[in-house]
């Protein structure tokens, strides 16, 4: 992000930078040009006014956002859908599940999930590029792809059924860790411990599948140079790692039945 | 919920069973949030109910403030603002992240390099130097004339050019820990660097008893692993496959204070391994005691990891209401519902904690961060999904004591220990920073700080403590970084909570926190979340800094309320440290002082410890002390000494009545 500022601010900065792998100190003092590191003890220049400093701010906060890559842009618009259908299987939790720790786990994945989602919304549409909309009811979560996502073909996508064979494309049931609609429909249609141990399981799954989708966004060349991309997937990788394994110790010690 | 393993003691069950009981009532309400529900013991200062005190304002300031940069609304209470200074230029518009302190600069990390700024005036900060060498988070310590600073980000440069490294794999890219001379304060010297596999998050510097001539640095880093082709040795597989796998690791680094540039990486113990079974002592004679005498009356028990713990009466008598009323029936419980429930008691506690005395519990495979606190040894690792106690007795080989995890707690941040070293809380940094979990819909037990006591090197869950002020979606808060503030006889801590602003809160008792002071402004931005706010916050000789995100650094001081006196506050400035880093934990000592004895006798006349009479005799006496000299001064200091003595005896508050005329001895020497 920084540095994305620093150029296109025009800030000299940029110009310093000396080659090579050693530690390369820039000479500093009041001597120094504009380059950093900037000595400005005693005879620096007159203070910015409030206007101005947040003037500067708003215009890096800008220049930020030009820089990204396509690996960016794909990685925040998955991770959309990948978010949209952990809150569809969490949604089934409470009317089924027999224990309140899982239920609990739910609420906790709904609720981190949901707001992540509003980043990455914030995100693509700081970037002006197609912002997928969550839509949450009775029956279910729906992403809606705008125009330009080739993923779902601008057409409204389920979550958890985002298998599209007739639409061209990139599709989103492809990503690591998507749970088919047929997984779906038999979670739904479990109940008590039985639904648990397969939620569980299933979750486990997704959750590494976003994992995966972390790790080969950082593989990716020049993504992540965002420090708002670097920052919010590594969050999403240690989160999600984190929760798997709550999620394996809380599989070892369900009861065998649906009793008592 | 608190999940332990082990539990340890039949107190600890009762507060963990405590906690289930009342997600197990919840439950049977159809309700998902646990909450806790430790039982309070002894009495509170003050009337607390959600981490405020009565007193404090209501309805609260905090809520509904006006957005703006620079422009906020602000809500203070029982603090100044000394100062509030923007970012010189090269830094404005990018994060302000950690701070730490030498002599009379505080500096600042920003993902873009660091500012090093002279506080001797604290309501005029002077910038020294802006250093720009871009890395997230560019969290930084100081150790004499060694600046280390923290690298983690895919952008950072060896070089600390500022065009980035667009390669996936690069021999530009530096993830580790850059170490600068700071010998001139005003001309930092880049003089080394240590890479390291998943890169620097944080850092914590300390040293090894006796081994004046290195220093050591834990590095935590929780992003993935860089790929080997960009450094050797870097294996993201878990260790069943390969191991040398960098993962359920942590660095430890040795830098040779006289060649700073043969630091390298010494050790990488693997605390966490075998935390499926994490060692434990059996029960206390007096635990023993406990149980049998329990088992004699009856009580409802259940062995959990080979341990027996007892059932409180009143959580047996809710749950045999609970099997009553399962079986349609009505009334008193009847001798086969106690049988039900005894059946019932060893799978509910299984579900309900997560504890499988057979079952695997993967360990986490990073720390976020580890605060030592060297003097009494020990260390708070905040690892994932864990909260570990650590013997640091040998820095290089960190050895766990205890581990606990609790299913409120979604990511374990930092740790801070109260003075005497027997309480630890820890911080939850749940969403990683940039959400907004502070709002009225978020439950007041995520993103929160659990509170633990130390007993017999295990930690013992008893509350936690939340800013208890609601937050827009506009603003990304949960808990974040602090530091004690160096009141004798009381543990009290200043956060920074993000753009929930900085919350000052007793934990003395560690079952009742309380906020008693805070600083809040509005969003940045009305209509969107701009990250922003406090990042972390210390006390530091006398004042407050705190680094705010995107509006530079802020400089407090404490104001006297019915909280916290003048006295108390004057105490706490005799404390006067060279150097300050927010993962290494000084433990503090009061030279004997007229300030300090007027707080103990605030803090006594406000637990009641002492007769209004003998408290107002004996301000009289210090009064009269403080305006005499030599040996007049002494003999009125010793003859109260005495007198205190005498009283404390019959006093409720007699270890505090015993601190002061300690301080009261102490000084007549003086």
């Amino acid at each position: 992000m920084l540095a994305a500022l620093v150029l296109a601010s025009g800030c000299a900065s940029a110009e310093r930078a000396p080659g090579g792998g050693a530690p390369a100190p820039a000479p500093a003092g009041p001597e120094a040009p504009a380059a950093a590191p900037v000595a400005d003890r005693g005879d620096r220049a007159p203070a910015l006014t409030a206007a101005e400093i947040e003037a500067i701010y708003r215009s890096r906060l800008e220049a930020a956002r030009a820089r990204y890559t396509e690996a960016d842009v794909r990685f925040m618009t998955d991770m959309i859908h990948h978010h949209a259908q952990a809150i569809e299987i969490s949604r089934l939790v409470p009317d089924r599940s027999a224990s309140a720790s899982i239920r609990t786990l739910a609420a906790r994945i709904i609720n981190a999930q949901q707001d992540e989602i509003t980043t990455m919304q914030r995100w693509l549409a700081d970037r002006n590029r197609p912002v997928p909309e969550l839509h949450i009811t009775d029956d279910g979560v729906m992403v809606h792809a705008p125009a330009g996502d080739a993923g779902a073909g601008g057409a409204a996508g389920h979550a958890g059924h985002a298998r599209h064979p007739d639409q061209p494309g990139h599709d989103h049931a492809d990503m690591p860790g998507m749970l088919t609609p047929e997984q779906i429909q038999e979670l739904a249609a479990a109940e008590g411990v039985a639904f648990d141990r397969r939620f569980l399981e299933l979750m486990i799954e997704h959750h590494q599948g976003a994992v995966t989708m972390v790790l080969d966004l950082f593989a990716s060349d020049g993504a992540a140079q965002d420090a708002e991309v670097f920052r919010f997937a590594s969050d999403v990788q240690v989160d999600q790692v984190t929760e798997v394994a709550r999620m394996e110790r809380m599989l070892a010690t369900l009861p065998q039945r649906n009793s008592p | 919920m608190i999940q332990s393993s082990p539990f340890r003691s039949p107190g600890v069950a009762r507060n963990r069973l405590g906690a289930l009981a009342a997600v197990l009532a919840l439950s049977a309400g159809g309700v998902a949030c646990a909450s806790s529900a430790a039982p309070a013991s002894g009495p509170a200062p003050v009337a607390v109910a959600g981490g405020q005190a009565a007193g404090a304002p209501s309805p609260d300031p905090r809520v509904g403030l006006g957005a703006g940069l620079l422009d906020a609304e602000e809500a203070i209470w029982n603090l100044r603002l000394l100062s509030a200074t923007p970012p010189p230029e090269d830094f404005i518009g990018v994060t302000n992240s950690d701070l730490a302190f030498t002599g009379n600069y505080a500096i600042q990390g920003n993902y873009n390099g660091f500012q090093i700024w002279d506080i001797s005036d604290p309501r005029a900060p002077e910038l020294v130097v802006g250093y720009v060498c871009p890395a997230s988070q560019s969290d930084v310590s100081v150790f004499g004339n060694l600046l280390f600073v923290s690298g983690e980000g895919m952008e950072g440069r060896l070089d600390c050019g500022v065009q980035g490294v667009p390669q996936a794999v690069s021999p530009d890219r530096l993830r580790g820990i850059r170490i600068f001379d700071i010998s001139d304060i005003a001309r930092p010297e880049y003089v080394a660097n240590v890479q390291t596999c998943r890169g620097s998050h944080t850092h914590t510097v300390l040293e090894h008893p006796g081994d004046t001539d290195n220093v050591y640095i834990y590095v935590s880093g929780s992003a993935p692993v860089r790929p080997e082709a960009e450094l050797e040795g870097c294996i993201g597989a878990p260790p069943e496959e390969d191991p040398e796998s960098a993962l359920f690791r942590i660095e430890v680094i040795r830098v040779p204070l006289a060649d700073p540039q043969a630091a390298a990486i010494v050790s990488s113990p693997r605390f966490f391994d075998g935390l499926e079974a994490p060692p434990r002592h059996g029960p206390a004679p007096a635990d023993l005691a406990e149980i049998e005498a329990a088992r004699e009356r009856g009580a409802f028990m259940v062995e959990i990891m080979g341990e027996m713990q007892i059932f409180p009466d009143e959580i047996a008598d809710q749950l045999l209401t609970q099997v009553v009323a399962q079986r349609g029936g009505s009334g008193a419980p009847t001798a086969a519902d106690s049988t039900m429930l005894r059946q019932m008691l060893p799978g509910m506690v299984a579900q309900m904690t997560g504890i499988d005395p057979d079952g695997p519990e993967p360990g986490p495979t990073q720390c976020h961060d580890i605060t030592v606190y060297p003097a009494i040894g020990m260390a708070g690792g905040a690892c994932e999904g864990y909260g570990i106690l650590l013997d640091i007795s040998d820095p290089i080989d960190p050895r766990r004591m205890h581990a606990v995890a609790d299913s409120n707690f979604a990511y374990w941040h930092s740790a801070t220990f109260n003075n005497d070293g027997t309480t630890v809380l820890f911080t939850d940094e749940w969403g990683g920073g940039g959400q907004p979990k502070c709002r009225d819909t978020d439950p007041m037990e995520w993103g929160a700080n659990a509170i633990f006591s130390i007993e017999n090197g295990a930690m013992r869950f008893r509350s936690y403590y939340k800013l208890p002020a609601a937050q827009t979606e506009m603003e990304n808060c949960v808990a974040h970084n602090g530091s004690l503030i160096p009141v004798p006889g009381r543990d009290i801590k200043v956060q920074a909570w993000y753009q929930g602003g900085i919350s000052v809160f007793d934990f003395t008792d560690p079952d009742n926190p309380f906020e008693i002071a805070f600083h809040d402004r509005g969003p940045i931005d009305p209509d969107r979340m701009e990250m922003g706010g406090s990042w972390s916050v210390y006390w530091y000789n006398g004042v407050m800094v705190s680094s705010e995100i995107a509006r530079g650094l802020d400089i407090f001081e404490l104001t006297p309320s019915e909280f916290l006196t003048q006295n108390e506050i004057d105490a706490a400035k005799t404390v006067r440290l060279d150097e300050f880093n927010p993962q290494g934990q000084p433990r503090f000592t009061w030279e004997p002082s007229f300030p300090v004895a007027r707080a103990y006798l605030d803090q006594i006349e406000r637990s009641g410890g002492l007769p209004a009479a003998r408290i107002a005799a004996a301000r009289e006496a210090l009064s009269q002390a403080e305006g005499s000299t030599g040996s007049a001064r002494g003999s009125v200091l010793t003859g109260l000494a005495g007198e205190l003595e005498g009283a404390a005896g019959s006093s409720a508050d007699a270890a505090r009545v015993r601190a002061l005329a300690t301080t009261l001895r102490e000084l007549s020497g003086m």
